[in-house]
């Protein structure tokens, strides 16, 4: 009964955005105030029932409700409670629901914190929102039903794959689709943007928030899918260039410049019409991951639903959404006109350098991942686009847009020198030798491409901070008056500080594990040593352990540097019953350098052996450290007071300024 | 600067990365695209073994042989079959019979894998296997 009346309310639901779509969009046309006033209630109410119709599958997962399908397929009354509850993401119905209930989340959000809005553009929003909503409604209620009964109903579930059972895992999805989702919002901004004909600082300052949140929610979500692909898939690597990591990294890079080229629209009137493109495709990429990752056209862990009727009606609505988007923009977006000045060298040149570096590598990437579909759709036999290709397009693209991002926020907007601010910088450039020798003599030598990451990691690092130094113009004066200066420095100011250094963090860290990395696999008889990157191994023989829902085979080795003990390292090989699936369980040791990864894999020999695989992975846990600090930045952007009470007001300003 | 000027600036530049995208696409090219055989083409076509390619298929039943840490096996279109190494950790979803995509190199009539990728569900056949099947007219599923 309860699945029942979860559907009812998604019906519901869907009934509500179509009246939410059709009339506030006909009020702003028709400036009848009553149809316009229809949104925001339609956006709590809708908001409402998804949530309903979402804690009514939260119920059946729970309680094991085997008469529903999906509860069947993809769940098992075995499970430990937090799997189950992540098992109503963990397959494709139910991380849909999930998705929509996102998307109605934000049109909600904007409900709450738009109250400020013009009428005309808040209706607008909404209605786009709701546009949206409905693709997604159908697509759920004609394709992925998640409340579809099962008669009679099983005896017990599938259970979940142990791969997805995991708690770095079951937070991954929620993540990654608000920063999706998030972006509808840019997305339906930019498009009442042009249906309105009108871009201005008031717009960008009102975008700008729904951008961060998304771009920190995307940041954390892109993080964490490759923190368990590290931990979990028990290779040693955090990213490969799978074309669903690729789906995701698309819109993060769109996002990225589109946060940038914001901020040139609100301080300089410029660059509009390319703003609203980049939230126009930031959205259109991440519909594209959803086509990728649900219609199963591609190798992948997450391809769960290799169903083609529903791989159609995505890129049906794919092409329908960003087809029409972009032939709105290429209408309406030649009447946006662009008041500011633009000189190359100063802030906003290098802000529009950062987008261009960006959105190549996004195009560059696209490419990549979209080539074999398209070379398989013209008959040309099925290839795969690797790492290699990977490596070679994007690392060639960062490294100077690492470069000058360091330089960027240390010229001045409008006009700007150059040479003076690259004086400044004698401190980040022997900071950047220093990084080089110390990597070098580490190693004693290495691949010049983790030499040069070594050394821009280290120039953007010091760069940011002689930025922030100059900001409170330290050594300037008194250091109280500094002090003082850097606790007046808006949140905005300080997000963005820690942005950069959480990216120079991560460099560092990815640019270690990448060049550094050492691996050595063997077949181990307890009690044999093997030395890897001065770490000594002992393994200490492996034993039969149980867990809630596997057996496992744990081995135990103990690591030894210069005769200390350094760590016990307990790898384990899972076996799932109900699944029928093994997993590996590496054991990781992080210190400070590097971390220390071991795994174990099938007996060998019939004397106790095992293959064993051993990693030294240098500085990888900065990455995540350095993830996290970016996304700490967003957030410290986003408390920002400015982005929150700052808008009406300037709004009444920029009115002004206009008359005048 | 006059604002015509400036636009031709941003023009120039614009089209400097679209070269710059051009060039390292096409330079990326030569390395990083793998094709895909089946075990049958692969057998009849012979690619030389500086070629990086993928081949896909079942794992024949009985073929899987270890020894340290060295495994052998054979995956086959059930028409052809081609031999495989590869030093390493299988993945978990490896086994006898069921679909399975190696990367490597073909050296003297033997695949020498350099990354081996199973499935990663019971439910979900690789793409390249199910094209490798239905290829050699053993396909007996529905679409993929």
């Amino acid at each position: 009964m309860i699945a029942e009346a979860g559907h009812f309310a998604l019906v519901l639901a869907l009934f509500v955005a179509l009246v939410q779509a059709a009339l506030p969009l006909a009020g702003a046309a028709r400036n009848d105030a009553s149809w316009m006033a229809l949104a925001r209630p339609a956006a709590y109410v809708q908001f409402l029932l998804v949530a309903f119709s979402f804690a009514c599958l939260t119920h059946a997962f729970v309680t094991s409700d085997f008469s529903l399908l999906s509860v069947a397929r993809y769940s098992h009354s075995a499970k430990p409670m937090l799997y189950k509850v992540t098992g109503v993401w963990g397959n494709h119905e139910g991380s849909m629901l999930l998705w929509v209930l996102i998307l109605s989340l934000f049109g909600a959000a904007v409900a709450v914190f738009g109250r400020h809005l013009p009428a005309a553009l808040g209706a607008r929003v909404l209605g786009v929102q709701a546009l949206i909503a409905i693709g997604f409604y159908l697509f759920i209620l004609f394709t992925s039903n998640p409340f579809e009964r099962l008669f009679p109903p099983a005896a017990d579930g599938q259970g979940l794959n142990p791969l997805l059972q995991d708690p770095g895992l079951a937070f991954h999805p929620p993540f990654l689709y608000l920063g999706y989702v998030g972006f509808s919002i840019a997305f339906s901004f930019a498009i009442a943007a042009l249906i309105e004909g009108r871009v201005d600082a008031a717009w960008a300052r009102w975008v700008r928030p729904w951008t961060l949140a998304a771009w920190g929610f995307l940041t954390a979500g892109i993080g964490l899918g490759s923190w368990w692909a590290y931990y979990e898939l028990g290779w040693g690597g955090w990213w490969f260039w799978d074309p669903v990591e690729n789906a995701s990294f698309m819109p993060w890079l769109a996002g990225t410049a589109l946060l940038h080229s914001a901020v040139v629209v609100e301080k300089r009137d410029t660059l509009k019409a390319w703003t609203i493109f980049l939230a126009i495709i930031a959205f259109a990429l991440s519909l594209l991951g959803t086509f990728l990752v649900r219609s199963g056209v591609l190798t992948s862990v997450h391809a769960f639903a290799t169903d083609p009727q529903r791989g159609v009606f995505i890129l049906v609505m794919l092409i329908i959404v960003i087809g029409a988007s972009l032939a709105l923009f290429a209408w309406r977006g030649p009447a946006l006109k662009s008041t500011g000045l633009f000189q190359p060298i100063s802030r906003e040149g290098g802000l529009l350098l950062n987008n261009l570096f960006m959105s190549t590598a996004a195009a560059v990437i696209l490419l990549g991942t979209l080539y074999p579909l398209l070379l398989e759709a013209i008959g040309g036999g099925k290839v795969s686009v690797g790492a290699p290709f990977f490596n070679a397009v994007f690392l060639p693209l960062m490294a100077p847009m690492t470069a000058a991002m360091a330089v960027g926020p240390l010229l001045s907007w409008k006009r700007s020198d150059l040479a003076a601010a690259m004086m400044r910088m004698k401190a980040a450039f022997a900071a950047a030798l220093v990084a080089v020798a110390a990597a070098w003599a580490a190693n004693g030598g290495g691949p010049i491409l983790g030499l040069v990451g070594c050394g821009l990691a280290a120039w953007l690092f010091v760069g940011t901070f002689v930025d922030l130094g100059e900001r409170i113009r330290l050594f300037g004066g008194p250091i109280r008056a500094s002090l003082r200066r850097l606790g007046r420095l808006p949140r905005a100011s300080w997000g963005m500080t820690c942005a950069h250094l959480g990216l120079a963090i991560a460099i560092a860290g990815m640019t270690g594990a990448g060049a550094w990395k050492v691996e050595s696999i063997q077949v181990m008889k307890p009690g044999e040593t093997v030395t890897v990157a001065g770490f000594a191994y002992t393994f200490e023989g492996a034993r039969q352990v149980r867990g809630v829902n596997y057996i496992a085979i744990r081995g135990a080795f103990s690591v030894h540097r210069d005769g200390e003990e350094v760590a016990t390292l307990y790898p384990e090989k899972r076996h799932y019953p109900v699944e029928g699936m093994p997993t590996t369980e590496a054991a990781i040791h992080t210190t400070f350098l590097g971390d220390l990864y071991a795994v174990i894999g099938d007996a060998e020999g019939g004397d106790g052996g095992f293959v064993t695989r051993l990693y030294f992975n240098p500085l990888v846990g900065w990455m995540w450290a350095g993830g996290l600090i970016m996304v700490l930045g967003g957030a410290l952007s986003l408390s920002d007071r400015r982005h929150r009470i700052g808008a009406p007001a300037r709004k009444a300003g920029v009115a002004a300024a206009a008359k005048a | 600067m006059k604002r015509k000027h400036k636009r031709l600036t941003f023009v120039v530049i614009a089209w400097g990365f679209l070269a710059l995208a051009t060039a390292l696409v096409l330079f990326a090219f030569e390395e990083g695209i793998v094709f895909f055989y089946s075990p049958t083409e692969l057998t009849e076509k012979k690619p030389p073994a500086e070629q990086r390619l993928r081949v896909g298929g079942l794992v024949e039943e009985g073929s899987v042989e270890k020894s340290g840490t060295i495994v052998s096996f054979r995956v086959t279109d059930l028409n052809n079959s081609v031999p495989v190494t590869y030093e390493g950790i299988l993945p978990d979803l490896f086994r006898e019979g069921q679909g399975v995509v190696a990367e490597g190199r073909l050296v003297g009539g033997v695949f020498v894998a350099a990354e081996v990728l199973a499935k990663h569900d019971e439910n979900y056949m690789p793409p390249e296997v199910a094209e490798a099947l239905k290829k050699s007219g053993q396909w007996q599923g529905g679409s993929p």
